[in-house]
């Protein structure tokens, strides 16, 4: 049993840490705009199924997965330049039903390319399995959870240490007074729409030999990045990636001891729970404020 | 000094002319004229909803101007992108401090140099800024939407001051502060205008307060000016008196 439980863990950190690249990717578009993209899923998908198509032409995987997030990252640029920009200054529901206008776009563009297989990557390095105290992991586990780790940090610091990332955070915290010290708003969006896109696309390589990809993959693993956002607090990039773990561990740990079926009804019931006592999420304190 | 930008050959650092702005069918600035020299301390005053507010947005391009020309030194500046327009020393002091409030104080100050490239003169005015308003340097790692009012005024003309002005729009900084606090700013905005030569554009519906330490005024009503005249004479002219300055 302890084994098992073991087991469950290593499965939901690794989805967790997925589901945190994606809640990470929320939040970077939320802190620039207070816009939450639900065209966030498809920058997963797009990742994953752009890295598998590129392979198949005879690339190496490295350049396939490299050259998969450059055209992801021009795909979120692109849908920022023609969906999002002319729309600033409209009311911000507005512009998420864009985006939900645009994740319909993108899934039907996957359809045409790709049809309705499902896909797969290989292993970045191979499927001999590792035994970790009885319970098995993959080397793609560990591919996961070091590049989620790794972006995690650089999210952290660019925010916290760039001058950038704090003009990112006041556009979201006040666009006019952003405005007003000389902050170019539309260049603020463009940059948080290629690096949520970016940060899409690695995820769904980084799943992709684990999980099969289809045209319609983002769908679910945008609204569990989504929940995780709103787990941790929405705008919190570190409450994001808790949250994309918690989620991810339940997950696992409902699927293996009560049912599979059940596994996306327990993620769905845990975020609830955490915004019925916790209504601004873990890390989202509500934000002191004098005027 | 003289105010007839046609009289004098030195180009005014703002000036405004036949400036229509309003929002849908409000017409909030209906042909206005108006202009500040070099290092000029200019007060615009006004009762609430003369459209004092709307023209200082529109000045600082975050809303469109519908007719009329802006310039800069010379330059016009009616279609510029705010940043564009701060690049060229045009700095606000926003109604209601709008400060960062997540951000710490530094933070805030350090983003208002934001378009500046010079980091060893963005240092020297970071001190200077502190030395200026020390408390700001003491509570400098704090948040500044834990600050008092007064405080986040102190931090919203700071912001504005590592912009590097020309010339510094004010609006309503007096708004909520106690009387000692508005007596330290105003303080302030003289310095800044006597020691480095900061153009200053006043706006204020506390009109006594800011004609007292403005060189020349405006009276805007109903988006119109409708009187200009040096600060003093506006001070002691009935109308006005009647009007802004409680008899």
């Amino acid at each position: 049993m302890p084994e098992q439980l073991l087991q469950f863990l290593v499965t939901g950190v690794t989805v967790g840490a997925v589901y945190a690249l994606v809640g990470l990717g929320f939040a970077l578009i939320y802190n620039a705009s207070d816009v939450v993209n639900f065209a966030q899923g498809e920058f997963v998908m797009l990742g994953a199924l752009l890295a598998i198509a590129l392979l198949g032409t005879g690339l190496s995987l490295p350049l396939a997965a490299l050259a998969a997030i450059l055209i992801t990252v021009l795909v979120g640029l692109l849908l920022e330049r023609v969906a999002i920009e002319p729309a600033l200054g409209a009311p911000v529901v507005s512009t998420i039903i864009i985006t939900i206008g645009a994740a319909m776009v993108l899934r039907g563009a996957a359809l045409l390319l790709w049809g309705k297989d499902f896909h797969t990557l290989p292993s970045f390095s191979g499927d001999a399995p590792l035994n970790l105290g009885g319970a098995t992991l993959l080397p793609q586990s560990l591919w996961v959870l070091g590049v989620t780790a790794l972006l995690v940090l650089l999210v952290r610091a660019f925010f916290n240490r760039t001058l950038l990332g704090k003009a990112l955070l006041a556009c979201s915290c006040n666009r006019a007074a952003a405005q007003l010290v000389g902050i170019n708003v539309r260049v603020m969006l463009r940059l948080a729409y290629g690096l949520s896109a970016g940060l899409g696309a690695v995820a769904g390589i980084l799943i992709a030999p684990i999980t099969f990809s289809s045209y319609d993959a983002g769908v679910m693993l945008g609204l569990k990045g989504f929940s995780a956002a709103i787990v941790g607090g929405i705008g919190h990039p570190l409450g994001a990636v808790v949250g994309g773990l918690l989620l991810g561990v339940l997950e696992a740990l409902g699927a293996g001891l009560i049912s599979s079926g059940y596994k996306d009804a327990i993620a769905f019931l845990f975020v609830l729970m955490v915004l019925f006592f916790e209504p601004t999420g873990l890390f989202g304190a509500a934000s002191a404020e004098r005027v | 000094m003289s105010s007839d930008p046609e009289a004098a050959s030195v180009t005014p650092l703002l000036a405004v002319t036949g400036l229509c702005s309003g929002y849908g069918p409000v017409r909030a600035v209906e042909q206005l004229d108006l202009h500040v020299m070099p290092g000029e301390r200019v007060a615009l005053v006004g009762g609430n909803g003369a459209g004092k507010s709307t023209l200082l947005h529109t000045l600082s391009g975050l809303h469109p101007a519908r007719a009329g020309t802006i310039r800069i030194a010379g330059q016009d500046s009616t279609r510029w992108p705010a940043h564009r327009i701060v690049a060229a020393g045009l700095c606000q002091v926003p109604e209601g401090r709008q400060v960062f409030a997540p951000l710490s104080v530094e933070d805030n100050l350090r983003l208002g140099a934001y378009s500046r490239r010079d980091t060893e003169g963005v240092r020297r005015d970071l001190e200077q800024v502190y030395t200026l308003f020390p408390i700001l340097a003491e509570r400098r790692q704090q948040r500044a939407g834990t600050l008092s009012g007064g405080q986040q005024q102190m931090l919203a003309m700071g912001r504005a001051l590592l912009g590097r002005p020309r010339l510094l729009l004010l609006d309503e900084p007096s708004m909520g502060l106690a009387p000692l606090l508005v007596e330290e700013i105003f303080r302030v905005i003289v310095a800044l205008n006597e020691q480095q030569g900061v153009g200053i554009l006043l706006v204020e519906q506390n009109a006594r307060a800011a004609l007292a330490i403005a060189a020349r005024g405006y009276v805007m009503e109903n988006g119109r000016i409708v009187k200009t005249a040096p600060a003093a004479q506006l001070l002691a002219d009935d109308a006005v008196r009647r009007a802004y300055l409680g008899g």
